[in-house]
């Protein structure tokens, strides 16, 4: 297939109904309103349903029974919606059940504003919902890598009965950029034989439920959920890793700033610098082993975490490295985009202090 | 460019390029000494509209009126007041860059009775490589939308095709496929060919319409 020119939130929904999504549930806010509107177009082309909730709140729980059913399920926001949807997120991850959250991020606190940001990363990454849990956390940096995440994300969430969040910042639904579909590879994934669809000749109800008024039944699920974690951790990190062999600072990004600081890498390199950068792709599960091996190389000096937020990712960088280097932090935050002359500043500034 | 109506207003799907077209347009309009005016009538798009390039158009002399709400990121579809001088005041050449669908267009509906038919053209910019627009009857389908919404006719095609930094001379020729097949079934004449300057030397010589080559001016914050 050729490649078009695609808006990412369109390229987001496109993504979900090659992949087999048929139910959509939402509440429009900007930036992300393409996702819906395209899939109020497409689905009922595909023998779908697209619903627009009366709220978030809604939304999320119309999400959770159609997950319960065995149904591949999408739903779609923006920061101040992604809230909303928390006690919803954490009853689908106590219930043990698939769908896919999107979440194209705009400046916070608050009702914030409506240009990128990537302040949301605790939210998804720490559980922003109650109790412990984990979801799937994938960070695009480009359309295509959207695409191509979003079609993964159902499996992803099949196979570990797990909710998956797209993390985009308000760039990537915004954007236009050339994207090709190809056919992303199908894992291999067990019957949903836990569905509520009926008995159809069982004994016993299926029966969806995060209610464990017992103490030590509710402990034996949390253990056997981070068991399941656990494996998650094993399988599934995604990562990038570039120019890292030489380099006196390691940048950490992720999202579209990882592509501003491999703008800053090039500049620094004109001025004689040798920077990398470690991307990484899926959030949670972090890529924890990438940053020591890291930290470990004896020509890595520092780190340097870049992010649109008042820095959140640098905490698990500091977590990564386990104090073998010094971990520094730039950000830009509320809707403003770092540019490549302020990283190269800030890395001088770090490297200049540490020689 | 001379020859186009006083009221310039270019329409299309959103990711058509009609921005890039429309601020392009507006800067050869006042290179060669018009007093020119853009107004931004975009309330669909939250990034990446004319009025992030304010400062750009200042330094140009050029008039440049959004919303009533100063600040770019507002998510209010406010008009200004504004509007109406530059409509009105026949010393200007104006160029209205509407949103990309039907509802954005509804802004432009709003102006129906303050715009004389004598007096303006409308483009309707055309992206082959836009899946929601890339054939006929998708493309005829919206731009019929947009006349919907805006309460205006479509007078002219546009032919934007582009992958953005990627485009190869094939997808010009492919964009003039799809305008030609719209412009036949219309009876709309394509006005222009849009092409970045940089692929200007390798065009083929049936290209239909003026040739516009273009600078990009909406960047992203890697492209800068």
């Amino acid at each position: 297939m050729a490649k078009e020119l695609w808006k990412g939130n369109e390229a987001v929904a496109e993504a979900a109904i090659k992949a087999g999504c048929r139910f959509f549930f939402g509440y429009p806010i900007t930036p992300q309103n393409e996702i819906p509107e395209y899939m109020s177009l497409r689905l009922p082309q595909v023998g779908g349903c697209f619903l627009q909730a009366e709220s978030e709140v809604a939304a999320i729980n119309m999400v959770y029974g159609a997950a319960g059913a065995g149904a591949r399920v999408m739903t779609s926001s923006s920061s101040p919606g992604i809230s909303l949807k928390q006690e919803g997120i954490t009853y689908i991850a106590a219930a043990e059940l698939p769908c896919v959250i999107v979440n194209m991020v705009r400046g916070g606190p608050g009702l914030g504003g409506i240009q990128p940001a990537q302040s949301d990363y605790f939210q998804a990454t720490k559980g922003g919902g109650h109790g412990d849990y984990r979801i799937v956390v994938l960070a695009p940096d480009s359309i295509q890598e959207a695409a191509n995440l979003v079609q993964e994300a159902f499996d992803i969430a099949d196979q570990y009965r797990n909710p998956v969040m797209i993390l985009g910042d308000g760039m990537i639904g915004q954007m236009m950029e050339p994207v090709e579909f190809t056919e992303v590879k199908k894992r291999q994934l067990p019957e949903k034989t836990w569905a509520t669809t009926g008995l159809r000749g069982r004994k016993e109800h299926n029966v969806v439920n995060s209610l464990f008024i017992d103490p030590a039944v509710c402990e034996k699920h949390n253990q056997k959920l981070f068991a399941k974690y656990a494996e998650i951790e094993k399988n599934e990190i995604k990562v990038e890793e570039y120019n890292l062999e030489g380099a006196e600072i390691v940048f950490a990004a992720y999202g579209t700033v990882a592509r501003i600081v491999k703008n800053a890498i090039k500049a620094l390199e004109n001025e004689g610098i040798k920077a990398g950068l470690i991307r990484p792709i899926t959030l949670w599960p972090f890529p924890k082993a990438n940053f020591y091996k890291a930290a470990e190389m004896p020509n890595v000096k520092a780190f340097l975490s870049v992010e649109m937020s008042m820095g959140q990712m640098v905490e698990d960088v500091e977590i990564s490295v386990k104090g073998k280097k010094p971990v520094y932090f730039y950000g830009r935050t509320g809707g403003m985009v770092p540019t490549p002359k302020a990283i190269v500043e800030e890395a001088k500034k770090i490297l200049g202090g540490a020689k | 460019m001379k020859e186009d109506k006083r009221i310039r207003i270019i329409t299309g799907h959103y990711g058509s390029g009609k921005t890039e077209f429309a601020v392009n347009y507006t800067f050869n309009l006042a290179r060669q000494g018009y007093k020119t005016a853009i107004v931004d009538l975009d309330i669909v798009n939250p990034y990446f509209r004319s009025r992030e390039i304010e400062t750009e158009f200042e330094e140009k002399g050029i008039r440049i009126i959004f919303s009533s709400i100063r600040g770019l990121s507002g998510d209010v579809p406010a008009l200004s007041s504004e509007i109406y001088t530059v409509l009105e005041d026949k010393s200007y050449q104006t160029v209205i860059d509407v949103g990309g669908d039907k509802a954005g267009a509804t802004a432009l509906g709003r102006y129906y009775d303050k715009i004389d038919k004598d007096d303006y053209d409308m483009f309707f910019v055309l992206n082959a490589n836009r899946p929601l627009t890339a054939d006929r009857e998708s493309a005829i389908r919206y731009l019929k939308s947009i006349e919907e919404g805006s309460r205006q006719k479509v007078t002219a095609l546009v032919n934007n095709t582009h992958l953005c930094g990627e485009t190869k001379i094939e997808d010009i020729i492919k964009g003039q496929e799809l305008c030609l097949q719209v412009s036949e079934e219309m009876g709309l004449p394509i006005k222009y060919t849009v092409v970045h300057k940089s692929l200007i030397n390798y065009l083929p010589d049936n290209i239909y319409g003026q040739i516009l080559p273009i600078d990009i001016y909406m960047k992203k914050p890697w492209e800068m």
